[in-house]
């Protein structure tokens, strides 16, 4: 049995090499952030026009059949205190000191919504074990299919946004998240939540067209009149408002490799409880590493046969016949 | 019938060859014997018995009747003990497989067979936590199917390569259920079969850990900022890789020393001296790698609060092995074999939990501590793990044969 280490070392340089080129900066198999789809459809919410009424809140939870949350104590109505199973769109509040000012960071409040932002490179969609959650391939909208879903809760440690809820209090339980009404949208009609915005604060459309509208808001003059589009993009209902001051960022455009969801405030969006995010995605950053050590599994059978070989010389004393 | 009866002269070699496998396996292993059912043993029982009760209460009332488990923690500490240390712990076997059948160190042959003992067991129940933990087990089959698994989901490699692994334990550990029945022909038969297809079986048997072991790091790559940069980085399945074989060198040497106590057997000090000075250098790499990437990246390694002292002390777990095994006067003695053992198997066992749960911050309005029900469930499960060890050693050829 002359055997061997040297054998092995040989053979588990293969893998080792593979690893390797883990550690360098440019990793040889590197999965780009995907790009945007051209058709891909998606809500614009701009906190400096939202009032805080809630009725996307109560749109979403009657189109979507969801139950009221009763959060407080002997509460009477549906108050859910963040996104759960039961809520999957939700209008929170920022306060600061006083909290008089609309749309200042000191001193005042803001308003945001929060709900998921359909990624372009979605985490949640790369994580799920059982393609349960997909991307639709035209409008990029991220759905949940019940049917394949394991609940092994992948996708909750994966999403940077913490979207996707699943009902603990449920023996047959599901994952539970917002899918831009795509039932309605298969319809011809779009998200509930952007019909029954009364202020345009929240509207729906094409992503495209909804980036422009969003850079047009930032270059407005505040203290001038502009026309606000209502429920969506391509509306011709329109309301005339004075504008107010922006932060000169769109989120969602780049973070994390970029959302459907876009968002405008003027209250710095970590204040507002959402993430900073690099430009390229998580998923993409999994998925290099992934595919480096397993493309077409061929390091795994390189390396199982090296394995082999060593092992039928070391307990058979021979050369493979 | 069979190629094996296929001709005469093959048959005698054959034949030949069987016995002496059979000689060879009587003067390796022999079953320890004794009662079955001793104070321990009901003792194990009783908890088992507990944590099925509670299994079966979280099947009818749901996953938040027994957990606590949120949106913000939605894996606890069964995946985190029951898999993640749990399988590692299973490691034995695959640990002593590299040392033997790649390395070619058959010095080693004698540990081999209750290290994959306890594997079988690690993996069996790790996968039955597994089902514990998924929402919807009814649809676990859909991991199966080609046109439901998604390829780019890291944790498909690391389902399917554990469910094949486990199968292949079962088999490496068939020679042993076999042998105790050296009268039944076809167990025979069966025994001789094995031993040709040994290369195949012990090539995928160390592929697969190497595999999933390193896969169960890739995992939380894509939690991104939610888990701490002390602990999040691309070389994630590496440490656990690494980690994975120390900890299965560590367990071969812990459960070496703890049978021979229970069953009043010779101690195997010098073997285990030499393992363990193999696992001391494993360490030493780990180590460095582990901090030339953390300076790399500028970790915030001191300034995480309670993070930082999970991590402290993770590191100085895992610099006990290493301080007591360079010394070659230590190393003789089996006090500090056992301890550089235990505290290996902690220093593991933390940067698993670290790397899932106390350096995973999904926000300030979450937080996590396992329930009693999580805890009893997992207590349930290593009883079960033991009875069904105890059993087998009493029973069955697994333990080496003393050689005073
Ligand atoms: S926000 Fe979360 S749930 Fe929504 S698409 Fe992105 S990763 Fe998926
Ligand atoms: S819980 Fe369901 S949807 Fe989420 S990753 Fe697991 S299988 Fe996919
Ligand atoms: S309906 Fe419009 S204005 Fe009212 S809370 Fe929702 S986004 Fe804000």
């Amino acid at each position: 049995m002359g055997l061997n280490r040297r054998d092995f070392l040989k053979a588990a340089a293969g893998g080792g090499l593979a690893l390797a080129s883990n550690l360098s900066p440019a990793p040889v198999l590197a999965r780009a952030t995907v790009t945007r789809l051209p058709d891909a459809l998606g809500i614009l919410y701009d906190a400096t026009l939202c009032i805080g009424c809630k009725a996307c809140m109560a749109a979403c939870k009657k189109f979507n059949n969801l139950p009221p949350d009763l959060c407080t104590p002997n509460s009477l109505w549906d108050d859910p205190v963040d996104l759960s199973a039961k809520t999957v769109n939700i209008v929170k509040l920022y306060k600061n000191g006083t909290g008089l000012a609309k749309d200042q960071e000191i001193n005042g409040y803001s308003f945001v919504r929060r709900f998921c932002m359909h990624c372009v490179d979605p985490s949640c969609v790369s994580a799920c074990p059982v393609s349960a959650l997909t991307k639709d391939p035209k409008t990029g909208v991220v759905h949940y299919n019940k049917d394949n879903c394991i609940g092994c809760r992948y996708c909750q440690v994966a999403c940077p946004y913490l979207i996707p809820k699943f009902q603990w209090d449920q023996a047959f339980p599901q994952i539970v998240k917002c899918q831009l009404c795509d039932h309605r949208i298969a319809q011809g009609s779009y998200s509930a939540c952007c019909e029954f915005c009364p202020t345009g604060a929240s509207i729906f459309g094409n992503v495209q067209d909804l980036r422009k509208e969003a850079r047009r808001r930032l270059s407005l003059k505040p203290g001038t009149f502009a026309e606000y589009p209502l429920q969506r993009v391509d509306s011709h209902h329109k309301v005339s408002r004075q504008v107010t001051p922006y932060l000169n960022h769109v989120y969602g455009e780049t973070e994390g490799g970029g959302a459907q969801v876009l968002m405008l405030a003027n209250v710095p969006f970590n204040k507002l409880g959402l993430p900073q995010l690099p430009p390229t995605s998580q998923a993409s950053h999994a998925e290099t590493l992934y595919h480096t050590l397993y493309k077409g599994m061929i390091v795994p059978y390189v390396v199982l046969g090296g394995l082999f070989y060593i092992i039928y010389k070391n307990t058979t004393g021979h050369e493979l016949p | 019938m069979t190629e094996f009866d296929r001709s005469a002269s093959n048959r005698t070699v054959s034949k030949s060859a069987l016995a002496a496998a059979q000689a060879r396996s009587q003067h390796e292993w022999r079953p320890v014997g004794g009662n079955l059912i001793t104070k321990p043993f009901l003792v194990l029982a009783a908890l088992a018995i507990i944590g099925i009760i509670l299994m079966l209460y979280r099947y009818a009332a749901g996953l938040g009747a027994v957990t606590n488990l949120s949106d913000g923690y939605p894996w606890g500490i069964w995946i985190t003990y029951d898999v993640l240390v749990g399988t590692a712990l299973g490691c034995g076997g695959y640990a002593t497989a590299i040392l033997v059948y790649a390395f070619n160190r058959w010095e080693y042959h004698p540990v081999v067979r209750s290290a994959v003992l306890t594997s079988v067991f690690g993996y069996s129940l790790a996968g039955l936590a597994i089902f514990l933990d998924i929402g919807r087990y009814w649809n676990g089959y859909k991991l199966f199917l080609p046109w439901t698994v998604n390829f780019n989901s890291v944790l498909v490699e690391v389902a399917l390569c554990i469910a094949a692994y486990v199968v292949v334990l079962w088999i490496e550990l068939l020679p042993t259920i076999l042998e105790k029945y050296p009268e039944n022909k076809k167990a025979a038969l069966w025994l001789h079969r094995l031993e040709r297809w040994l290369p195949v079986i012990a090539a995928v048997g160390i592929l697969l850990p190497t595999m999933h072991q390193s896969s169960l790091g890739t995992l939380m790559i894509i939690a991104g900022y939610k888990l701490s940069p002390i602990w999040q980085t691309g070389l994630l399945p590496f440490f656990f890789l690494i980690s994975a074989i120390t900890m299965g060198f560590a367990v071969t040497v812990f459960e070496s020393v703890l049978s021979s106590m229970a069953f009043k057997r010779p101690f195997e000090t010098p073997m285990l001296g030499r393992i363990s000075v193999g696992m001391a250098w494993l360490i030493v790499v780990y180590l460095v790698v582990r901090f030339a990437d953390l300076l790399f990246r500028g970790a915030p390694v001191f300034t995480s609060g309670f993070q930082s002292v999970m991590f402290i002390l993770e590191t100085l777990l895992f610099l006990v092995p290493v301080l007591l095994l360079v010394s070659p006067g230590l190393r003789q003695d089996l006090r500090f074999l056992f301890l550089a053992a235990i505290s290996m198997l902690l220093a593991g066992s933390l940067y698993r939990f670290n790397a899932f749960l106390i350096g995973y911050n999904p926000g300030a309005n979450w937080s996590y501590f396992p329930s009693p029900g999580e805890i009893f469930i997992t207590l349930g499960i290593i009883a079960i793990e033991l009875m069904a060890y105890l059993y087998f050693v009493k029973r069955f050829p697994v333990l080496p044969t003393e050689h005073a």
